[in-house]
């Protein structure tokens, strides 16, 4: 019965981590380079002499020369490689990093790299904790010897079996020759140091939870699977694509275009809130504030998308279609939008109004769409589902943004925004100010709790905003009584 | 045997359309078209705050739309929602598997959800009364794994799963809507579009694809990585898309000329990509890596412009706010950081 050791086998599962580890191993052989790797020597540790040494000195110079960072950088790198197993320390060698002094370390042979393929089992750790106790006991660590008493009681079973191979092995050493033999060791023992960490390392070979599929995995491919590919590939290929020229164009536009805005690139005023704490800059830009920041009225001038998507920017929006009498574009977008994004229990209703509303003759807030989106519309609504309105809603969202819009922004109202727009000074803070800051923050309101706060108000302002002449016309035409005709609208 | 030859040699040569399709409408690359450009001067970032209370490994983190609150999963089995600016806890969810892989923050901020090696979503609701956080939906179906779910609305949410597939729920009545299948590998990350039309998976099939939510079919599939990608993201406008591998880089993609723009690599960077996030203007794109590190990346001269050095151990997820002022990392070593 095999017992999978998934947390310990970090052979077979490591596919993720192959391409990076095969790129490691390129540097390692690099760095092995007699005439350009890292310089080496033998050094004298006390009786014997280990070929091969490097200093962690060298080793950070080297790197940080073949990759072009600084040291800081060259240290993680090099720590990277001994969390990884590639390089060992010979002194302290639990201790699984870089010292930029002159601690020795080594390469280790590629038979314990990590790329090779074979799992790490508990069996092959018995042994060896056996082998170290049969060569002097007391020796093991005390996680060490934890270790070796757990998995004598789980391997009880075979624990003659390990007991020969640690002897066989114990026996095979004895007849190499000693400098060989002191290297062997040192190998090992940094094998086992990198996959079964003392308790509190950070190990490198840990990579959280597994994944499922093996995507390498020969399966059976069956004909359905290539129709599938194919029909793919070919609604693929009819599908339009645009000129790179045109496309990156943009990108690199957008990037210029929103870079003073970009919190990470330019500085926002009065103050950044994160470093002094204060938060003057989220109380001028709050949602519903009466009267916005130039930068906040900037972007509404970026793209119709982002004058929509601030509620600020469409209630400025909302006011200058009042003024033109085409307010029930803005209006029939707007409940799209609720239809499309709100609960499932109120379509029906949704949708029934909606039609009475804007979509129906003679409707009181009728919106100009053509015949053919009207008629697919219509059909749609007798069978209300989210996306029922979304050809109308593209179709209104297009006539906004190439006329409104353009006008819009030449507008009296957006001119007004404009100039009533405050710039905030530079707030400058001294160090005692800066800790009152900090003395001072408050907890931010629960985005639960703005809204019902915005919905109150709106409430309010409903309750006490002027008669609307559309919905008076509305209630009239409802009760039945004969809708008098609409004034002509004001001469400019 | 013939026929299946003979399909497999019909579908290369399909593909072989696809990249000569894709080949005819480069008249430019990346690199000509920013020549000009110079490279963002040396972006640094201190910690501002740091959020401590988990007591294992954070597996996930996503800021709420307000930009001032956030939620991480953990796990020790918890959820827990931070007030970022007092680094206060306002919630501490237990999970009833701690087993967690991801989390996510409704739009609305009624609701977050979480899932991971139970295989299902749970949806949890922060309305309730006298601050009591309920479970309100459990949405089991998927047969793998939950590595990813983003809110589309307080009424559907999307998922992906170890089991290779997508999925796109109706909350309120706790069934699947759409399935997306497609990858030959455990989808491990998606993205949905500014617009929510549109939402982008990466998966251990080497591939990212690009799906219409309404039409419930892949519009487009882009290779080029040589290891499972671990984290995707939109370009703030779009129209582009970025992959973080475990190949140790990440590539751009452009989605209306359909094609790989560039990759984010550096020799010495020989660790796997776990999350990234682009920053408001998508000037610089953050990368976490399994180093420890998050390196910033100038995303139209591919050049690294900073380092956020400062945990100590793996950075498994990131996140910028919507306002784009501040940076959120969570680690293994169980503490969140917020840079800026």
């Amino acid at each position: 019965m095999t017992i999978r050791n998934t947390l310990r086998d970090h052979g077979q599962r490591y596919r993720p981590r192959m391409a990076c580890l095969k790129k490691a191993e390129k540097v390692l052989l690099e760095m092995q380079d007699p005439k350009t790797g890292v310089k080496s020597q033998p050094q004298r540790l006390v009786i014997t002499t280990i070929p091969h040494a490097i200093t962690g000195e060298d080793i950070l110079s080297w790197l940080a020369d073949r990759f072009q960072v600084d040291t800081q950088e060259a240290r993680n790198v090099g720590s990277m490689l001994v969390a990884l197993g590639y390089i060992y320390p010979l002194q302290d060698h639990k201790r699984l990093v870089i010292k930029p002094d002159a601690s020795l370390y080594r390469f280790q042979t590629p038979y314990f790299w990590p790329t090779q393929q074979w799992p790490v089992e508990d069996t092959d750790y018995a042994i060896y904790l056996a082998k170290r106790n049969i060569r002097k006991k007391g020796i093991l660590e005390l996680h060490e010897q934890e270790q070796y008493n757990r998995l004598h009681k789980w391997m009880n079973h075979k624990w003659d079996f390990i007991v020969m191979q640690a002897k066989e092995q114990y026996r095979a050493a004895k007849e190499r020759k000693k400098p060989d033999r002191v290297v062997f060791d040192c190998q090992e023992r940094a094998y086992w140091v990198v996959h079964r960490p003392p308790p509190g390392t950070v190990s490198a070979m840990d990579y959280g939870l597994e994944r499922r599929i093996e995507p390498n995995a020969d399966e059976t491919k069956t004909p359905d699977f290539y129709e599938r590919i194919m029909i793919f590939t070919q609604q693929s290929i009819m599908r339009p694509r645009v000129k790179s020229s045109v496309s990156i164009g943009a990108l690199v536009k957008y990037c210029a275009t929103y870079n003073n805005h970009d919190p990470f690139l330019s500085k926002c005023l009065p103050s950044n809130p994160w470093l002094t704490d204060d938060i003057t800059y989220w109380n001028l830009n709050m949602t519903n504030v009466a009267i916005p920041t130039k930068m906040r009225v900037e972007r509404w001038t970026f793209s119709f998308g982002e004058l929509l998507s601030d509620p600020r920017g469409r209630d400025d929006f909302r006011l200058f279609l009042k003024k033109e009498f085409s307010g029930e574009n803005l209006a029939f977008w707007e409940v799209c939008e609720d239809l499309r994004w709100g609960a499932a229990v109120t379509m029906r209703e949704k949708a029934e109004q909606i039609y009475k509303t804007f979509l129906a003759r003679g409707a009181p807030r009728w919106i100009n769409i053509d015949g053919k989106t009207m008629e697919i519309t219509v059909n749609g609504l007798k069978h209300p589902h989210r996306y029922v309105l979304d050809a109308a809603q593209t179709h209104i969202y297009m006539l906004m943004k190439k006329d409104s819009y353009g006008r819009y922004l030449k507008s009296p109202v957006f001119k007004d925004t404009v100039k009533k727009a405050i710039c905030p000074e530079e707030q400058k803070f001294t160090d005692a100010q800066l800790e009152q800051n900090a003395k001072n923050r408050r907890p931010s309101l629960s985005p639960i709790v703005l809204r019902q706060q915005e919905q109150e108000q709106r409430a309010k302002m409903a309750a006490n905003a002027p008669v609307d002449i559309t919905q008076v016309m509305s209630k009239l035409s409802k009760q039945g009584k004969e809708a008098p005709p609409c004034p002509p609208p004001a001469k400019k | 045997m013939g026929e299946m030859e003979q399909l497999r040699k019909e579908a290369d040569s399909l593909k072989d359309q696809i990249t000569a399709a894709r080949k005819a409408v480069q008249d430019t690359t990346l690199q000509e078209a920013v020549a000009g450009i110079t490279v963002v001067g040396r972006v640094q970032m201190k910690t501002r705050k740091t959020l401590r209370g988990h007591l294992a490994k954070i597996y996930a983190m996503h800021w709420g739309t307000d930009s001032k609150l956030c939620v991480s999963a953990s796990q020790d089995g918890k959820l827990i929602v931070w007030d970022s600016i007092t680094t206060n806890k306002v919630n501490a969810i237990p999970l009833k598997s701690s087993w967690v892989m991801t989390c996510a923050y409704a739009p609305s901020g009624n609701f977050v959800a979480c899932g991971g090696l139970d295989n299902m979503c749970s949806i949890y609701n922060l309305k309730g009364k006298d601050g009591n956080v309920k479970v309100m939906r459990e949405l089991a179906a998927h047969t793998g794994y939950l590595s990813c779910c983003r809110f589309l609305n307080d009424s559907e949410i999307i998922t992906s799963s170890g089991d290779c597939t997508c999925v796109l729920w109706d909350i309120e009545t706790g069934t699947e809507k759409t399935i997306f299948t497609g990858h030959q590998g455990d989808c491990m990350s998606l993205a949905v579009s500014p617009d929510f039309k549109f939402f982008i998976s990466g998966a251990c099939d080497y591939t990212a694809k690009l799906w219409d939510i309404r039409e419930g079919q892949c519009r487009q599939t882009f290779g080029g990585h040589e290891s499972d990608i671990n984290s995707i993201g939109f370009f703030p406008n779009g129209n582009a898309i970025i992959t973080g591998s475990d190949d140790a880089t990440c590539k751009l993609y452009d989605l209306r000329a359909d094609q790989e723009l560039i990759t984010y690599q550096d020799s010495g960077i020989m660790c796997g990509v776990t999350s990234l996030a682009p920053s408001l203007s998508g000037r610089l794109i953050l990368a976490g890596y399994d180093d420890f590190n998050v390196n910033i990346w100038d995303s139209l001269k591919a050049e690294r412009v900073g380092v956020l050095a400062g945990h100590d151990n793996r950075v498994s997820c990131i996140g910028v706010s919507s306002d784009g002022m501040a940076c959120c990392t969570g680690s293994w070593d169980s503490f969140l950081k917020i840079w800026n």
